[in-house]
């Protein structure tokens, strides 16, 4: 697949994301521009910081609309961290700033019972009536990295969650959309084989469930 | 649930690892990307590169290192030494650093951090606190514990709390070296006044010393370098130490090659 695209929008440390792709021998373009986001086979949006800063930098740069569409055209859609958060319509964090709002509900602070931000490695434990084979080939309850204060709220899409002061939405997906509150491109070999999925699935080569 | 981390610290001058007490008697310890690797595949957590010369011919090599290490272990990496500046930062995050450690800096500028934290976001600032007991507490010391501020500890982390650290990198200057084991009353002093996590530092000898960091002393993470360098103790065994200690931790994600 030669045309994934990996959304600079001046957020984070996106050679990070790249790399990680480059490594499991695809390759990514790192751009903000939308004619090339629009025409991508498969978009990532990765985000660090706060949700209302990345609300406005897309909306800045143009992309909110591009990135819309590229949802309801069902273009294979991999948001992580903050790029997960901003696919639910809102965030505590930012009162005000509209996500993009394909997930419902709004992103929460982690439960105050438990040190914040969470910055450290969890397990990952499947759920919900959702399936998904973005865990395919690892193995059971497989341990990723997570750099956050808020998550979004453990609904329908919900296929994946970490125990950190209760359930917390880790992983989702609706059709070709995926969202990773961890960091896949942080998350050793188990992050870059959940890449290499979400590709495979892009592809065609690997079914969604 | 809470899991602590296990982070190999590599001291890198010109381009290489070393160690050394108190930065004195410098011995090569191998090339810092094939240690990176080997850290990584043993089932390290995070991985922290400290250049201790910091001088601008140097920042070009680490630049170089920081991009081979990258391109080849996908774990959080930390870059440190010399960062004066929201460019410093900048450069080394370009080169694949996900977050980056201030020292001496952020005592004789302040808003360093703030501007840090405004620029990159918090989780991208981790403040390394050197500390010396004194009487009746502990004092922030810079310049590898030579220079003494007369900052007081507690504050000194109260304030970098406030202005955006999102880590604290805290390193008993008193027990690095001795491998007498951490600090653990100025380890719960750190735990106890921040809310961000705290790593810690100085001092380990032992494996058990690394479960007392966490148990006795709170801290979210624990580093060390000397005990895995030398090649004494593997980070497999340090985490099956804390696992049999009954600590949450992550196991290598590799099968065990030897």
């Amino acid at each position: 697949m030669s045309d994934l695209v990996v959304v600079d929008y001046g957020i984070g440390n996106l050679r990070s994301a790249q790399k990680a792709f480059e490594a499991i021998g695809v390759s990514a373009t790192l751009t903000s521009d939308r004619t090339t986001i629009g025409n991508a086979s498969a978009v990532v949006l990765p985000g660090v910081g706060a949700y209302g800063r990345c609300v406005e930098a897309l909306a800045s740069e143009g992309l909110t609309e591009t990135l819309r569409e590229c949802l309801s055209l069902g273009t294979p859609f991999l948001g992580i961290c903050v790029g997960f958060q901003l696919l639910y319509e809102a965030s505590e964090e930012s009162p005000g700033a509209l996500g993009l709002g394909v997930f419902e509900g709004t992103v929460r602070r982690l439960s105050s019972s438990v040190k914040v931000p969470q910055m450290q490695w969890n397990r990952l434990h499947t759920e919900g009536p959702l399936a998904t084979n973005l865990l395919a080939g690892l193995e059971e309850d497989p341990w990723v990295y997570f750099v956050h204060s808020f998550a979004p709220p453990v609904g329908e899409e919900t296929v994946a969650t970490c125990d950190y002061g209760g359930k917390v939405a880790a992983l989702a997906r609706r059709g070709t959309t995926v969202g990773a509150q961890f960091h896949p491109e942080k998350s050793g070999p188990v992050g870059l084989k959940i890449l290499e999925n979400f590709v495979a699935q892009a592809k065609g080569d690997l079914p969604w469930n | 649930m809470r899991a602590p981390r296990v982070i190999p610290c590599l001291d890198v001058h010109d381009g290489r690892v070393v160690k050394g007490i108190n930065f004195l008697d410098l011995i090569d310890a191998g090339d810092p990307v094939e240690l990176a690797r080997r850290y990584d595949h043993e089932g390290a957590d995070e991985l922290v590169f400290l250049d201790i010369t910091a001088t601008s011919d140097n920042r070009a090599t680490m630049i170089k290192v920081v991009e081979m290490t990258a391109e080849t272990v996908f774990i959080p990496l930390t870059v440190g030494g010399g960062v004066r500046s929201v460019e410093d930062a900048r450069q080394l995050l370009r080169a694949g650093a996900d977050k980056v450690s201030v020292n001496s800096a952020a005592v004789s500028d302040q808003f360093l951090v703030q501007r840090l934290a405004d620029e990159f976001g918090r989780q991208c600032v981790v403040v390394a606190v050197d500390a010396k007991s004194r009487e009746g507490g502990y004092e922030v010391v810079t310049h590898g514990g030579r220079q003494r501020t007369g900052i007081d500890l507690k504050q000194w982390l109260q304030r970098v709390d406030h202005l955006g650290a999102g880590e604290i990198l805290l390193t008993s200057m008193d027990r690095d070296g001795t491998r007498s084991g951490y600090d653990l009353e100025l380890l719960q002093l750190a735990t106890t006044t921040v809310s961000v996590p705290v790593i810690a530092s100085g001092g380990v000898g032992t494996l058990s010393d690394l479960v007392d960091g966490v148990r006795l002393g709170g801290a979210d993470a624990v580093l060390a370098a000397s005990i895995f360098h030398s090649g004494e103790f593997r980070i497999d065994e340090a985490k099956e130490a804390m696992s049999d200690a009954g600590l949450n931790v992550r196991p290598s994600p590799y099968p065990r090659t030897r």
